[in-house]
C-alpha cells in the first residue's frame, strides 16, 4: 500500500520498526503532493523539496546517534498558516501579511520540531480565520477532495483537505467558533478543538484571544491523540495557558471504556433547519455508540439560541483590537504612494484586509464603541456566561455530548458567498 | 472677580525594574534605536504579553504608601488608538479595575500639612518614540522604549495653587525615590507630570472647566505653565469668555500654553478587558510581606531627624528632600557624631559642589567617609574652620585624603605654644602702643593683635590657641 494512505499511527510504527525511511515517506509525500495539490489548493506555501529531502535525509543518519525515535518524527505534518514558521512566510491567507516571515517559531512549532516531523506547508484559510469555507483567502479557495465543486470548510479548511486529500497525515488547524471542527467534518475527517488553555496560543496569530485554540486534524481519532500529547502543556509565554497535568491522549481514546460513559444528546442541536441527511447520519452514529455500549441521555442546553449572537459579538470585539497592528507601518502590506499618516493607515487597511475581515473589524468596533459596550460587548460576555453555565450542568450528568457539527453537508464553492449571514 | 483655581495631576512614573512590563527585554535608556525589542513588544502577530512580577511588586508598594485601597483582582484593559509608535495598535493599561483604589499622600506647603487625595494609580506599558529628523523623508519610529511599565498616579482635584502643585510633585517624587520604584528623573521622562486646571469664582462650589497640560519635563515647567494657564483662564473668564475643555501643550521658547486637541478630538479608546492577561491577584499574606519592604518614607524621617539629631526643620527638610542625601548625612553622622555640624557641612559646602555639577549624593566625589575625616580635623584642631572650608572644593575635585590635602596645602593649623609664643613675642614688640592700649583696659584691642598673629603665622595659626596665649602674654 501507498506510504500516504496510512494513518499516523501506522505510518509510524512502520517507522518505528525501521521498514521505511523518512527519505521514503519525504519521497511519497512529495509526490503525492505533486500530483494532488494542483486540483486542491490545500497549501499556501509548500516545502521544496531539497529542504524536505534534506531535513529526512538528517533524520535518517541522525537516527543512528539517537537511538531512539520520538512519536512525530518523520511524520509529514501540515501546519495551518496562521501559525508563526521561523523562517517560512506566515500569511494568514491574506494580503497583509503575504510577505510576512516571522522571525520565531510558535510554541507548537517548538513543540512539534523538537521530535522531527517533515512539514510539508503551510494550509490555506479564511483570511485571519474569518469565515467558513477558506472562499475568504487571499489566495483563493482549498477544494473538498471527495467533491471539487464543494468547500473544504473553514477557516482551518486548508488542513482538512490536505489531510482528505493525504497530501500530510496530519495537520494543525486553529478553532475560533468551529474552524477546526467544521471543516473537519466537511472532508470526513477528525477534528478537534481542545479545551481553551491545553494548548499554548505563543505564536498563533490571534483572530478572537479568548477563544482561539490550535488542535490536530487527523485521519482517525487515534491520531488526534497522538498529535494532542505533542502540542498540550503549560507555556509560560502564554498567560492564559493551564498549568495543569494531562494525561497520555492516546489511552484515553481506546474503544473498550465506552461502556463507562453517558452519552448526552443535546435536543437544541437537533432543531428546525438540520438537514435531514446530517440529521439521520448523526443518529446512525449515535445508535452505534449506543450499541457498543455507550449509554444515551436527552440533555438540554437552553442557552444554544444565543450562542451565535453571542459568538459574533466577542469574536469581532477581539478581533477589531487584535488586527489593529497591521498598520503597514512596521511589517506585512504597506499601501504605496500615500501622502499621510492617516492617508497610510486608510490605505492599506482598504487593500491590504479582504471584505470579510473589513466586516468584522466594523462590527467589533460598534461594539466596543462608548455609549454600545455595555449594550453589545458587556452583555454577550454575561450571555457567555450563561452558556457556560448551561454546560457546566450537562457535564454533572454526562460524560460527553454529541451533536452535529454544522446543520448541512459541504455546500458548493461560491454558494453562500453573497450572504455572509447564510455562511 | 476673583477665582479659586482648581487643580488635579496625573503623573506617569517609570518603574525600575530590570525589564519591561510584559517582555524580557532591558528597560534601559539611550541605546540605538529598535536595539531591545523582542516579537512581543514589537507585537509581531501571535506574541503574546507575559505580566512583569516585580512591577506589580512596585505597584503595591507604592499604592502602600500612598494609603491606597489594593484591589485584589484588578485587570489589565486595552486602550485601543492607532499611532505609529504603537506597534499593537492598542495600549495595554488598566481602565475600570485599577490596582491601586482612593488614597492620599500629605505634603506640606508654607510649613502648613495638606492632604492630597488619590483617585487611583494603575499599571500600564510606555509606547515607542516617533522620530522626526530635520530635512528627512517621513518619520522614524524607535520602539526601545514600547512596554517600560509605568505607574500612572492621579490625584483628585484637591490642589489650589502652583506651590501646592510644586509640593505635591516633590513630595511624590521623593516618595517613588525613597520606594526605589522610579529613578524621578524628569528631563529622561522617567517622571512626567499633566496637571489639568480649572477656574471658578471664589466660594462657588461647582467646577469650572478644566484644561489638561502636556509637555511638561520639570517642575519649574509645572509651575509656569500652572501661572500661565492660570491668568489666561482668569482673563478669558473675566472678559465674559468660556473655557474649552481641550489639552493644552506648554512651549517652553513662547512661555505660553497651546492647544493640542480640543474634547471633539478626543478619541473613543473603546477600553475592553485584554483577553490575553489573567486578572492580576493579591493576596493578604504578599501585600504584608510587601509591607514589610517599604523603607521609612520621607515625611517620617523628616520628622525623625528633627527629633533624633534635634535638627531645625528647615535643615532637617532639606536633608530628606532627597533619599541620597539623608542617607549621606546619616552615614557620615555615624562616624562624626555631631548632627548639626555634619548638618551645616551637607547642606552647605556639600550640596553647593553637588548641585553646581549636577551629581547626585549617591554619587558623590566626597564620600561620607572623607568629609567625616575632614570635620575630625577641624575638631582636632588640625585644620581651622575656615581652612576646611576653603579646602573643601578642592576635595570635591581630587581624590586625596583630607589630612594629606592639608599638609599639602600647608594648612595645618600652628596650636604649638612654643612655635607661637615665638611669633606672637614680636607681634607684642611690633606694637607697643596697643599692648599698652590693652592694658590700659581696653580689651577690644585685643582682636586686633591676633589678626597681626594670624597674618605674621600666614593663617595657620590656631585664632583659639593665639587667643589664649595673647591673653597670657598681656597679663603682667
Amino acid at each position: 500500500m501507498a506510504l500516504f494512505k496510512l494513518t499516523l499511527k501506522e505510518l509510524q510504527e512502520k517507522f518505528t520498526g525501521g521498514e521505511v525511511t523518512a527519505g521514503e515517506i519525504a519521497r511519497a509525500y512529495l509526490l503525492r503532493v505533486s500530483q494532488v495539490e494542483p486540483s486542491i489548493k490545500a497549501y499556501i506555501s509548500v516545502t521544496t523539496k531539497e529542504v524536505l529531502l534534506g531535513k529526512a535525509q538528517g533524520i535518517d543518519v541522525g537516527l543512528k546517534a539517537w537511538r531512539k525515535t520520538e512519536p512525530l518524527m518523520a511524520m509529514p505534518i501540515g501546519i495551518k498558516d496562521n501559525i508563526c514558521t521561523k523562517g517560512m512566510r506566515t500569511t494568514c491567507g491574506s494580503r497583509m501579511l503575504d510577505n510576512f516571515v516571522p522571525p520565531y517559531d510558535a510554541t507548537v512549532m517548538n513543540k512539534l520540531n523538537a521530535q522531527k516531523p517533515l512539514i510539508i506547508g503551510k494550509t490555506n484559510l479564511d483570511e485571519f480565520a474569518m469565515g467558513s469555507s477558506t472562499e475568504h483567502s487571499a489566495f483563493g479557495p482549498s477544494r473538498n477532495p471527495w467533491n471539487q465543486k464543494h468547500i473544504p470548510g473553514g477557516s482551518s479548511g486548508g488542513s482538512a483537505a490536505a489531510v482528505a486529500a493525504e497530501e500530510c497525515v496530519a495537520a494543525l488547524g486553529s478553532d475560533t467558533g468551529g474552524s477546526i471542527r467544521q471543516p473537519a467534518a466537511c472532508c470526513g475527517v477528525v477534528g478537534f478543538k481542545p479545551t481553551y488553555g491545553r494548548v499554548s496560543r505563543y505564536g498563533l496569530v490571534a483572530f478572537a484571544s479568548s477563544l482561539d485554540q490550535i488542535g490536530p486534524i487527523t485521519k482517525t481519532v487515534t491520531d488526534a491523540a497522538i498529535m494532542l500529547n505533542a502540542l498540550v502543556g503549560y507555556d509560560p509565554l502564554d498567560s492564559t495557558s493551564a498549568d495543569r497535568d494531562f494525561p497520555d491522549f492516546t489511552k484515553s481514546a481506546k474503544k473498550k471504556d465506552i461502556k463507562k460513559l453517558t452519552i448526552g444528546v443535546p435536543e437544541e442541536y437537533f432543531a428546525e433547519g438540520l438537514d435531514s441527511e446530517v440529521a439521520e447520519k448523526v443518529q446512525d452514529a449515535i445508535a452505534v455508540l449506543e450499541k457498543i455500549g455507550g449509554k444515551i441521555q436527552a440533555v438540554t442546553l437552553p442557552s444554544t439560541a444565543r450562542a451565535i449572537a453571542t459568538y459574533y459579538l466577542i469574536a469581532t470585539a477581539e478581533a477589531s483590537s487584535n488586527l489593529a497592528r497591521y498598520d503597514g507601518v512596521k511589517y506585512g502590506f504597506r499601501a504605496k504612494e500615500c501622502k499621510s499618516l492617516a492617508e497610510m493607515y486608510h490605505s492599506t487597511r482598504s487593500h491590504g484586509f479582504g471584505p470579510e475581515v473589513k466586516r468584522r473589524i466594523m462590527l467589533g468596533t460598534y461594539a466596543l464603541s462608548a455609549g454600545y459596550y455595555d449594550a453589545y460587548y458587556a452583555k454577550a460576555q454575561a450571555v457567555r456566561t450563561m452558556i457556560q453555565r448551561d454546560f457546566d450542568e450537562v457535564f454533572k450528568e454526562v460524560d460527553l455530548l454529541v451533536s452535529p457539527v454544522m446543520p448541512t453537508p459541504a455546500f458548493q464553492l461560491g454558494e453562500r458567498l453573497e450572504d455572509p449571514l447564510q455562511m | 472677580m476673583a477665582y479659586e483655581p482648581v487643580i488635579g495631576v496625573e503623573v506617569h512614573a517609570q518603574l525600575r525594574t530590570q525589564t519591561k512590563l510584559f517582555c524580557g527585554c532591558p528597560t534601559s535608556f539611550g541605546l540605538p534605536p529598535n536595539t531591545l525589542v523582542c516579537p512581543v513588544c514589537l507585537g509581531l502577530p501571535g506574541s503574546l504579553p507575559v505580566l512583569n512580577q516585580r512591577a506589580v511588586e512596585m505597584a503595591v508598594r507604592t499604592g502602600l504608601a500612598l494609603n491606597c485601597e489594593l484591589t485584589l483582582a484588578s485587570q489589565f484593559s486595552r486602550k485601543n488608538y492607532f499611532y505609529p509608535d504603537l506597534p499593537k495598535g492598542y495600549q495595554i493599561s488598566q481602565y475600570d479595575l485599577p490596582i491601586c483604589g482612593p488614597g492620599w499622600l500629605d505634603i506640606s506647603v508654607k510649613g502648613k500639612t495638606k492632604r492630597v487625595r488619590i483617585t487611583r494609580a494603575h499599571l500600564e506599558e510606555d509606547a515607542g518614540k516617533s522620530v522626526h529628523e530635520e530635512g528627512a523623508e517621513g518619520s522614524q519610529v524607535d520602539l526601545n522604549r514600547t512596554g517600560t511599565p509605568l505607574l500612572e498616579i492621579v490625584t483628585e482635584p484637591d490642589l489650589h495653587s502652583s506651590d501646592e502643585v510644586d509640593a505635591y510633585l516633590k513630595a511624590l517624587r521623593d516618595l517613588l525615590v525613597y520606594l526605589d520604584v522610579c529613578d524621578g528623573n524628569m528631563e529622561q521622562g522617567s517622571f512626567r507630570c499633566e496637571p489639568n486646571v480649572s477656574l471658578r469664582p471664589q466660594g462657588q462650589e461647582k467646577l469650572g472647566t478644566k484644561v489638561e497640560l502636556k509637555n511638561i519635563n520639570s517642575f519649574r515647567f509645572a509651575k509656569d505653565a500652572l501661572e500661565y494657564e492660570m491668568s489666561r483662564q482668569a482673563e478669558l473668564l473675566s472678559e465674559g469668555g468660556v473655557v474649552v475643555q481641550e489639552t493644552r501643550q506648554w512651549d517652553v521658547q513662547k512661555g505660553q500654553t497651546a492647544v493640542m486637541r480640543s474634547k471633539e478630538g478626543a478619541h473613543d479608546y473603546r477600553y475592553f478587558p485584554d483577553p490575553d492577561l489573567l486578572p492580576i491577584t493579591l493576596d493578604s499574606e504578599w501585600i504584608e510581606e510587601l509591607r514589610a519592604t517599604i523603607p521609612e518614607l520621607p515625611s517620617t524621617r523628616l520628622q525623625r531627624f528633627t527629633q533624633e539629631y534635634e535638627l531645625s526643620e528647615y535643615d532637617a527638610t532639606i536633608l530628606t528632600d532627597s533619599k541620597g542625601v539623608a542617607d549621606y548625612f546619616e552615614a557620615c553622622v555615624k562616624l562624626f557624631p555631631n548632627p548639626k555640624t555634619v548638618s551645616n557641612w551637607v547642606t552647605g559646602e556639600l550640596l553647593r559642589e553637588l548641585n553646581a555639577a549636577g551629581t547626585s549624593a549617591e554619587d558623590s566625589p566626597v564620600s561620607p567617609e572623607r568629609l567625616a575625616e575632614l570635620l575630625q580635623l577641624v575638631d582636632a584642631g588640625t585644620v581651622s574652620l575656615k581652612g576646611a572650608r576653603e579646602l573643601f572644593p578642592e576635595l570635591y575635585a581630587s581624590e586625596i585624603a583630607p589630612e594629606q590635602l592639608v599638609k599639602d596645602k600647608g594648612m595645618v593649623q600652628v596650636s604649638d605654644e612654643g612655635q607661637l609664643s615665638g611669633v606672637i613675642a614680636d607681634v607684642l614688640a611690633n606694637h607697643s602702643a596697643q599692648v599698652e592700649q590693652y592694658r590700659g583696659g581696653k580689651e577690644a584691642v585685643l582682636g586686633f593683635l591676633v589678626g597681626q598673629v594670624m597674618k605674621a603665622s600666614k593663617g595657620t595659626a590656631n585664632p583659639g590657641k593665639v587667643n589664649e596665649l595673647l591673653r597670657q602674654a598681656l597679663t603682667p
